[in-house]
């Protein structure tokens, strides 16, 4: 591990972390010995996510229920960890102290892992939570959200720790190496989202409305309360749910300013895993199966199916926008793919584009709407607008326009169209 | 002669970047530029691109001291200049070449570099684990200069992330641009990374897949052919993709578990839109 890590810092920037003089260090630190030396130093940062169990759970049997089976040299790895003298004097049949130090580190560990579920272990977590010790997430518009570190296991050995992110609800390498030697099982699968349903003050809530642009961030139109005013309390009608305000962006793709139609092979197909509803009465319009639960029944033939799909798609842009509009983007693509240029020949139907494209983008300058400050936060996927735009895109989509538009495809671009698009073998 | 050299000192890598001897590329301000700290996600942009002036089209708007910028990139500046211009011109320098860098790497050439560097993954590896380790691709939230960080894309989630050094993470999008990455995996639908699995590009050694193993081979013969992939249907690839699910002694998450599931609706929803299309496609 060592050697890679030495080697990382200026040629591999993923695995380079933040702090690039603490990461040389370490890495001249690993390199010369063995982990177990070095400590004083290094313990301070790979261990930083640990906080400290009590000794009075530590020394509290109960507590400790089965460890014993899974820790080698288990009374001398308690001595260590409580710092009391050897009871016997005859520490020969222990052949190396470095095995008692990580049968010690493995004890800490285990202990550690059931501490962090309890109530003192929440709050001490907590309060390094609020202070940042465990980092962000690294997800652009999860907006420097808190993470907290997240077992994969609750058995040791199995995989190192990740970082949970409640915004997401997504795990994380954690971004510097240095922690790639600590063991998930020390924080468990449970402590990350028992710690959110404690305190549901620091979890997002699953339902998140953009605010929308045409009104400045503070002016209090908002009907649902749930909306743009930053400064109007949030309630999640859950009292069990997350009670803080999301960050609900979804990364739109695009090409020249011009989303990136899912019609087309390289188009959008994972934007549902970050996608939240607006209102928290969106989530159940789907049942335990994971079915919509107004579709089933009644509809019977694939088209009849999917016409009612069309009806509630108020949330996805792509179908919103309708066919048509799906047409001009590609057409957008193909052109700038073959030229590596923007290309203006279809002007004429940009000129209809932009009104029910919400974001203001040329197709020369720029796309994602921008805001102050750099992290986070800029917009380039406002739901609401969408939604105001639902009766549009339906209905284009039926009118004869679509047809139209097809016709006017050169049988140049045609070839090209099918390349990109859907195959059509 | 002038690309081997600067290989060779990528390369070499530590020593030469962090003792910052310079001598050896003193030679060409681009690959010095290249090869100091911090640049690793730019790549060479070829002189006939830059001393083609209509691709650098308005550009003399955005940077002061243009004529002498590009000079400066060109390495056809006079010796005899101030010093504190110097000083001043290496920044206007790098903000030209940014903004060059922009629009090269949407060119067929352009792409091609970029390609060579993702198979590399010198842009780094996606931090989310059900990722597992896919190389990322370097994005702008927007073309103009001086608005936005560089971020990073990934094409197994499709999201962004924040460069983890902050080296990179001062780096201006623009200089890479809103098209870049998507723009890439337009013109190369058969380097779509697969939602599952491990990622089969850069260093991974195993090529469990025929389809991978004939990928490889194509690659090792010449560049990878534009376009090609008419078979791939990615209608319904999301269906592949793992998800982290949140428990709590084994148990969902109510509410994470209600989020989830909607969203996976969603997510049925366009794999049924987007499988009736392509049958539709088919009968036509």
């Amino acid at each position: 591990m060592a050697p890679k890590s030495s080697q990382s810092v200026p040629i591999d920037p993923p695995r380079a972390g933040q702090q690039e003089e603490q990461e040389a260090e370490l890495a001249a630190v690993e390199g010369d010995e063995p982990m177990e030396e070095g400590d004083e130093q290094e313990e301070g940062y790979r261990h930083e996510y640990f906080c400290e169990v009590s000794e009075d759970f530590i020394e509290d049997d109960f507590n400790l229920t089965g460890l014993n089976t899974m820790v080698p040299f288990w009374k001398e790895a308690m001595e260590m960890v409580l710092d009391v003298e050897p009871e016997d004097e005859d520490a020969s049949k222990i052949p190396d102290v470095s095995i008692v130090e990580s049968s010690a580190e493995m004890l800490y560990g285990l202990v550690h892992q059931r501490y962090i579920l309890t109530r003192a272990g929440l709050q001490a977590m907590a309060e390094k939570y609020e202070n940042g010790v465990f980092g962000s997430c690294p997800r652009v518009y999860c907006v420097t959200c808190n993470v907290v570190p997240c077992g994969r296991s609750d058995m040791p050995g199995v995989d190192t720790v990740k970082l949970f992110c409640p915004n997401c609800n997504d795990i994380y390498v954690p971004p510097s190496s240095r922690f790639q030697g600590v063991d998930g099982a020390f924080f468990g699968t449970t402590f990350a989202h028992l710690f959110f349903q404690t305190y549901r003050e620091l979890a997002p809530a699953p339902f998140w409305k953009a605010p929308s642009t045409g009104e400045s961030p503070l002016s209090p139109r908002n009907v649902t309360g749930s909306g743009s005013n930053r400064s109007s309390p949030f309630t999640n009608p859950n009292p069990y749910g997350g009670q803080k305000r999301a960050n609900g962006y979804v990364y739109v793709p695009r090409i020249y300013g011009f989303k990136v139609s899912e019609r087309a092979k390289s188009g959008p197909r994972m934007q549902w895993l970050r996608l939240r509803p607006e209102s928290p009465e969106e989530l159940d319009m789907v049942d335990s199966r994971g079915r919509w639960i107004d579709e089933d029944d009644e509809y019977d033939s694939e088209d009849e199916e999917e016409e009612e799909d069309r009806q509630m798609e108020d949330f996805d842009p792509d179908t919103v926008d309708g066919e048509e509009d799906d047409e001009e983007e590609e057409e957008e693509e193909e052109e700038a793919g073959v030229q590596g240029q923007p290309s203006h020949r279809h002007g004429r139907r940009h000129n209809n584009f932009p009104v029910k494209d919400p974001t203001p983008s040329s197709p020369a300058s720029s796309a994602a709407p921008r805001t102050p400050q750099d992290r986070g936060s800029p917009p380039p996927f406002n739901l609401s607008y969408y939604q105001g735009f639902a009766g549009f895109g339906s209905l284009g989509a039926k009118d004869g326009k679509v047809t139209a538009v097809r016709q006017n495809l050169s049988s140049a671009q045609t070839e090209l169209w099918s390349r990109a698009t859907i195959t059509e073998v | 002669m002038l690309t081997s050299r600067i290989t060779k000192s990528r390369m070499s890598g530590v020593e030469d970047l962090s003792t910052g001897s310079d001598s050896d590329y003193s030679s060409s301000w681009i690959s010095w530029f290249l090869s100091s700290k911090g640049n690793e996600y730019f790549c060479e942009v070829e002189e006939d691109f830059i001393l083609d002036r209509f691709n650098l089209t308005g550009l003399n708007n955005e940077v002061a001291n243009y004529s002498q910028a590009l000079d400066l990139i060109t390495d056809q500046l006079d010796d005899d200049i101030q010093d504190e211009l110097r000083g001043s011109l290496d920044v206007q320098a790098r903000l030209l070449y940014g903004l060059i860098h922009a629009r090269w790497i949407v060119t067929a050439r352009g792409l091609q570099k970029m390609l060579e560097k993702y198979k590399r993954a010198d842009f780094g590896r996606c931090p989310r684990v059900l990722c597992q380790q896919q190389p990322l691709l370097p994005v702008g939230l927007t073309d103009i200069p001086y608005e936005k960080s560089v971020k990073l894309y990934c094409g197994r989630c499709e999201d962004l992330y924040s460069p983890k050094s902050s080296r990179h993470g001062s780096i201006d999008g623009a200089y890479f641009g809103t098209t870049f990455p998507h723009l890439l995996f337009l013109v190369y639908p058969t380097l779509i990374p697969p939602k599952s699995g491990p990622s089969d590009i850069a260093g991974s050694s195993r090529d469990a897949t025929g389809d991978g193993r004939n990928r490889r081979r194509a690659r090792d013969e010449q560049e990878i052919a534009e376009g090609g992939g008419e078979n791939i249907s990615t209608a319904t690839v999301a269906l592949k993709a793992d998800r982290y699910r949140p428990k709590i002694y084994g148990f969902q998450v109510h509410e994470i578990a209600k989020l989830q599931r909607w969203q996976e609706a969603v997510r049925d929803r366009q794999i049924s839109r987007l499988e009736l299309l392509e049958s539709e496609a088919t009968r036509n």
